[in-house]
């Protein structure tokens, strides 16, 4: 049977010849479409594939795309009115770089509206449901990436995370998500939603997983001059050294949530890993930080849909109306919300007490982290304060659906790559531990990512 | 506290149609929104620096030598006319 198969159960399979490129492709096609019926983590399916690749490190690999990436010739909709006939014209710099080592794209994954969300509900297409519990959220904003990697649709997927939008679903559906450090991985072919803050990466099986799919789409871009090649380091992993935030296990985090993750900080205790609580004094504000900055940049970049170049356009009576009348059919609630206060906090007379003070906020954000890295080489702690919650339960209500990000923002915020590696489970839905580390550490958290994924 | 005018503003700002129950749904939840975010006054920030991107970043130059196919990109266009995207008169 041709399935639960990890990327190396792939290509070993392949290279063994117990099952072909062709097969394994069709067989989870086959299954994507079916579960999808049931899951709604798809909107769209590669349908016809037309040659077959040869060769490559990740040969007949089949994936899932969130439908924020561009896939030439695939249409790419953000769950949005908007561009929910666009095609896209080119390949994102990550999908060139794993087509060229013969991985192969299943379809495109639902998400929240222009990647706006906490919950996957936000979509056109209708809302993510979780596989643990079809009642409740799939986490967001890359929620059906999720579900596709732990319902076995497809063998990893792509995301991109902006405020948690990897982490925090694979948190909620019990996979692993790693958010790179900012730069770490070009964001060429990504639909911007904050571009000081986005950034693409895996959701797999395993952490080993996590780790060969990050080593292919990593590195340099010219088509994005915020990406960076990463120096390689080796760390020894005997004296590891974890900081504890304190203000992470304040009010707030549910009480399931906390007793798994003080288990497996506990048996990590007993494998050696030294273990001491540090501050971040300034968590409680990275939450509104975070609000402030990511709107800011989304109103900017949404500005781009006028009706003009591609996608929804809705005649006027002039070219001015038009625009009004684009934006106003073409973008959901949250999307709308969101445009409307960064246009707020950048507008005259408001920029300084908001957009100005928030960017200095960030700064002392930034700065807790650099103070703790000193002492430690991780932070652990929770991804959400909760486990997925029940559908609509926070849909009426932006702020409560924020809360879902107050333990995610602030590594968006500072740059930092972060993992989520499920370790529990409370009342029978996943909980994910999130670790941390310094700019351009991944391998130093792949490798306790795979320490904890070993005694969990 | 924004006023229900003041959400007009921003709206023409952002040039997004926003109908009449659109404007006062907005209005409140954006008062709610920015009654939450307030809770960044109590820092003092006024000696801290901004942030605008994590990363240091540097100006990278580059040709600029157009690679892809015009044609598809017209594609995606709702009217054109030869090689140019049609727009309704601006003046």
């Amino acid at each position: 049977m041709i399935e639960n198969l990890t990327i190396k159960d792939v290509v070993q399979g392949i290279k063994r010849k117990e099952f072909s490129v062709k097969e394994v492709f069709e067989s989870y096609l086959k299954r994507a479409k079916d579960k999808n019926k049931e899951l709604n983590s798809f909107i769209s399916f590669n349908e016809n594939i037309k040659d077959l690749p040869e060769q490559g490190s990740l040969l007949g690999v089949p994936f899932s795309v969130k439908d924020s990436i561009l896939v030439k010739g695939m249409p790419c909709t953000c769950a949005s009115k908007m561009l929910e006939n666009y095609q896209a014209v080119y390949n994102a710099t990550c999908i060139e770089r794993l087509k060229r080592q013969g991985a192969l794209i299943l379809g495109k994954t639902n998400l929240d509206e222009f990647s706006m969300g906490s919950s996957s509900e936000h979509s056109i297409f209708g809302r993510v449901k979780n596989p643990h519990d079809l009642e409740r959220v799939a986490g967001g904003t890359s929620g059906g990436s999720a579900v596709s990697v732990f319902s076995d649709q497809s063998v990893f997927s792509l995301g991109a995370d902006t405020g948690g939008s990897i982490r925090q679903p694979a948190s909620f559906c019990g996979v692993v998500g790693l958010k790179p450090t900012y730069g770490a991985v070009s964001r060429y072919g990504l639909v911007a939603h904050a571009s000081s803050l986005d950034q693409i990466g895996p959701l797999c099986k395993n952490v080993d997983d996590a780790e060969i799919v990050f080593d292919i789409i990593k590195g340099r871009d010219e088509k994005d001059s915020t990406s960076i090649d990463l120096k390689e380091e080796t760390f020894p992993l005997t004296e590891t050294k974890v900081g504890v935030p304190k203000e992470y296990f304040s009010e707030g985090l549910e009480k399931g949530v906390k007793e798994v993750i003080e288990k497996v900080l506990k048996k990590a205790e007993e494998q050696g890993v030294k273990i001491q609580e540090v501050s971040l004094p300034h968590s409680k504000y990275a939450l509104p930080c975070y609000y402030i900055i990511s709107t800011s940049e989304a109103s900017a970049n949404l500005a781009r849909f006028d009706g003009i170049r591609y996608g929804l356009s809705i005649k006027g009576k002039d070219l001015w109306d038009g625009y009004f009348k684009t934006k106003g059919e073409g973008f959901g609630d949250e999307v709308k919300r969101r445009i409307m206060l960064g246009s707020f906090c950048l507008s005259s007379g408001y920029y300084d007490a908001y957009y100005l003070k928030a960017q200095k906020v960030r700064t002392l954000i930034k700065d807790d982290f650099e103070e703790v890295f000193k002492k430690v080489d991780f932070i652990f702690g929770p991804v959400s304060p909760f486990p997925a919650f029940k559908a609509g339960e926070r849909l009426d209500d932006p702020l409560k659906m924020y809360l879902a990000d107050i333990y995610t923002v602030s590594l968006n915020l500072a740059g930092l790559p972060g993992i989520s590696v499920p370790v529990g489970k409370t009342n029978n839905l996943p909980v994910g531990l999130q670790i941390i580390s310094s700019p351009f550490s991944e391998k130093r958290i792949f490798k306790a990512a795979k320490l904890i994924e070993s005694i969990c | 506290m924004i006023s229900k005018k003041e959400v007009e503003h921003i709206a023409n700002l952002a040039k997004l149609e926003l109908g009449k129950k659109e404007v006062e749904k907005m209005q409140g939840e954006m008062n709610q929104i920015l009654e939450y975010v307030e809770m960044l006054n109590q820092v003092d920030a006024s000696k801290i620096a901004p942030t605008s991107h994590s990363v240091p970043l540097e100006n990278v130059y580059r040709e600029d030598n157009p690679e892809k196919d015009k044609s598809e990109m017209l594609n995606q266009a709702p009217e054109t006319e030869k090689d140019f995207i049609k727009v309704k008169g601006v003046l």
